[in-house]
């Protein structure tokens, strides 16, 4: 007997498979008696607040302003940064320094930061979700560099948990990101910085 | 591996040790107090976790399936594993047909529980920890002590000397200071991780209904692993499941806050199969058994298997913060590892048996569990299963069967109380039994036993017709000295 047939053997014996649209029935009786959202308004307030709270850099800025802001906070870092492909061409209008738009994982270690969207965030946690779909890249992107700049735009940011979720398609890869690269591996206090991007910038387009 | 109160005996005189876990696991305590607290409706969520985790393992045939139906579709391929040895060899396997003898990993739960790296190198493939503490315990040629950071019984002067020792690329002059350390870590493990090929990791849920996995992680080494190197091997106990997408938003708050005491951990990764032109284009599903079938009969004691491996309940733990994790002779430390380990692993040994006794039954484990475990329910219930299958206790279970014979007769149970009222002249003349004999000697080892009573209470019941026709005592309450407390004795 193989150990696929053997285990589901052992498992059918305990608890005995019942029809689907049974397990269905009773998987819709879970209660759910929890909170959709546990801050009513003051969304984009709260999401500046919890992901500066990580000791992220946190800047708001008209949609207007992005390209200048996004070309200054890239100026602050010397050397080239990476950009997927397919990032706004406005958004880096203004950008005088090095970039390299979808860079080879290769060449990633080599830059000095990397500027992506993303595509959902999470105000009560201070989350940002990336589905590397359009404007984000590989996840490799993100990754790799040492400086990651994240542009949100306000209308993505939902106020929490369940409704962020909800927007999000599970079929493609999500790295979800709650301010920078962290360890609590040492006397279980937080430091921030060990493989990720040690710093990490997010610009609030509004 | 000793029993838990000879290994608890040598680490509770290791006062560093001590030191150490009292500091780490105070810290933490109120710092997941606070994040709890923060939200107003955690008892809701707490048992939605709870709920959704048992309809799994009522179910966890059906899901089962189709776990394994969604991850093919989307480009994986699932193996089952019955037990560690054949978990590690599917792994060995897959990573000797890359042709590759390294690897990289990701901090998992299942594969420490398999001995997978043991395993591996004994097939000459070095497996390479990335996650911080991992390879504080690596480096250090030491065990995991705790579940979320297995180093928890280090403290920074210790890492520094470890790294120092062991870590050939440790900068001059590294300091204790945790950023540098940290720093440290990354420079040694960066060239590991852009050259390396196989990645294995654990998982923390597998959703049935969409194939994803998800690991949460906070260091970035996990994102490393998951999307770096051209194969991916992820091992998973058969019960991380849950029926979907939408259960994550219930334990992605419950965990983060129980674990790290964070809103939300630095990087949570979600794949499903494969995806063309991003991370790994070889991806190899194990579902891990070992055990956890057996853990499944018992009704009681399954669920153990709702465990998210949060660590809350060791943080919390007084029996925990004075022995360390070691003591628990197995990766799972603390209250949930005195009910998993002697579950998973049959209470065949002394340490398995011994452990459902390491616990003073405080409930502190049970308050801070987010999916609700009773753990203390389970100790109490495993106890009773290790004095009847246990390998030791052989005096004890004799006692009880005796206990057992007596108390089932009325009669014999007034003989013995007899018996035990005539024996206290004899056994304890001023009151105290100062030493009990035999195996029971333990008892008294710190303090002295209360002497039978000259008359037991269902004697004194029929002979007064329950106190009506006895005489009221005086009020002052003169003791007659039968509970053998007012005596002095030291």
């Amino acid at each position: 007997m193989s150990a696929r047939e053997e285990i589901l053997r052992r498992i059918d014996g305990i608890v005995p498979a019942r029809p689907a649209a049974d397990v269905a029935a009773d998987y819709a009786r879970i209660d759910r008696d929890y909170a959709r959202r546990h801050h009513a308004d003051g969304v984009l307030d709260l999401f500046a607040d919890r992901v500066a709270h990580y000791r992220a850099t946190v800047l708001r800025a008209a949609e207007a302003e992005l390209p200048r802001v996004v070309a200054e906070r890239l100026a602050a870092r010397p050397g080239t940064h990476g950009a997927p492909g397919d990032l706004p061409d406005a958004w880096l209008a203004e950008v005088t320094s090095g970039l390299v738009r979808d860079p080879a994982v290769a060449d990633l270690d080599g830059l000095a930061g990397a500027v992506t969207g993303c595509a959902a965030a999470i105000a009560e946690t201070g989350t940002i979700v990336l589905d590397h779909g359009p404007g984000q890249g590989t996840r490799a992107l993100s990754l790799v560099p040492d400086y990651h700049l994240i542009i949100v735009r306000a209308a993505q940011v939902a106020p929490d948990v369940p409704e962020a979720l909800e927007r999000l398609d599970p079929s493609r890869p999500l790295t979800m990101v709650s301010g920078p690269s962290a360890t609590s591996d040492i006397e279980l206090s937080r430091v921030e910085g060990v493989h990720g991007p040690r710093t990490l910038e997010v610009v609030i387009a509004e | 591996m000793p029993a838990f109160p000879d290994a608890a005996r040598e680490a509770v005189a290791d006062t560093r040790l001590r030191g150490n876990l009292a500091h780490a696991t105070g810290t933490i305590r109120e710092r997941r107090a606070a994040a709890v607290a923060e939200l107003d409706d955690w008892d809701a969520l707490r048992e939605s976790g709870k709920q959704i985790k048992d309809h799994v393992l009522a179910n966890l045939g059906h899901y089962l399936r189709r776990l394994e139906e969604k991850v093919t579709e989307a480009g994986g391929t699932v193996h089952w594993a019955r037990d560690a040895a054949e978990a590690n060899r599917i792994v060995a396997d897959l990573v000797k047909a890359t042709g590759e003898s390294e690897v990289v990993k990701v901090k998992s739960m299942a594969t420490q529980e398999t001995g997978l790296n043991e395993a591996l190198a004994e097939e000459g493939i070095a497996a390479y920890e990335t996650d911080l503490a991992e390879l504080i315990v690596q480096l250090g040629h030491d065990r995991p002590s705790h579940i979320l950071v297995p180093a928890i019984h280090r403290n920074r002067s210790d890492i520094r000397d470890i790294f120092r020792r062991e870590m050939p690329d440790a900068p001059e002059g590294l300091t204790d200071a945790p950023a540098d350390l940290a720093e440290a870590a990354r420079r040694h493990l960066r060239a590991k991780f852009l050259s390396a090929k196989v990645a294995v990791s654990g998982v923390n849920f597998a959703v049935a209904d969409t194939g994803t996995l998800v690991v949460l992680e906070s260091e970035g080494n996990g994102r490393m692993c998951l999307t770096l190197p051209e194969t991916l091997i992820s091992v998973m106990g058969v019960e991380k499941i849950v029926p979907s997408m939408r259960d994550l938003e219930v334990f992605l708050q419950l965990l983060p806050r129980s674990s790290t005491a964070e809103r939300m951990n630095p990087y949570t990764s979600t794949w499903t199969g494969v995806h063309p032109g991003d991370g790994p284009r070889d991806f190899h599903l194990v579902l891990l058994d070992n055990g956890r079938t057996e853990t499944l009969a018992d009704e009681v004691g399954r669920q153990a298997l709702r465990c998210i491996r949060c660590s809350a309940c060791l943080n919390v733990c007084p029996v925990y913060e004075r022995a360390g994790g070691h003591a628990y002779g197995s990766p799972y430390p603390g209250p949930i590892g005195a009910i998993l380990s002697p579950q998973i692993r049959g209470i065949g040994s002394d340490v398995d048996a011994s452990l459902p006794y390491a616990s003073s039954l405080c409930g502190a484990c049970f308050e801070a569990c987010p999916v609700a475990i009773d753990i203390p329910e389970v100790l109490v219930h495993l106890r009773a299963r290790a004095v009847e299958d246990g390998p030791r206790h052989p005096v004890e279970r004799a006692a009880m069967t005796a206990a057992g014979w007596t108390l089932r007769s009325p009669a014999r149970l007034a003989l013995a109380q007899r018996l035990a009222s005539a024996s206290r002249r004899i056994v304890a003349p001023r009151g105290r039994i100062r030493r009990l004999p035999g195996p029971l000697n333990a008892w008294t080892e710190t303090r002295d036993a209360p002497a039978p009573p000259a008359e037991s209470f269902r004697a004194w019941w029929a002979r007064t017709d329950g106190g009506r026709t006895e005489p009221r005592a005086p009020e002052d309450g003169t003791d007659d000295g039968t509970d053998g407390r007012t005596e002095e004795g030291q």
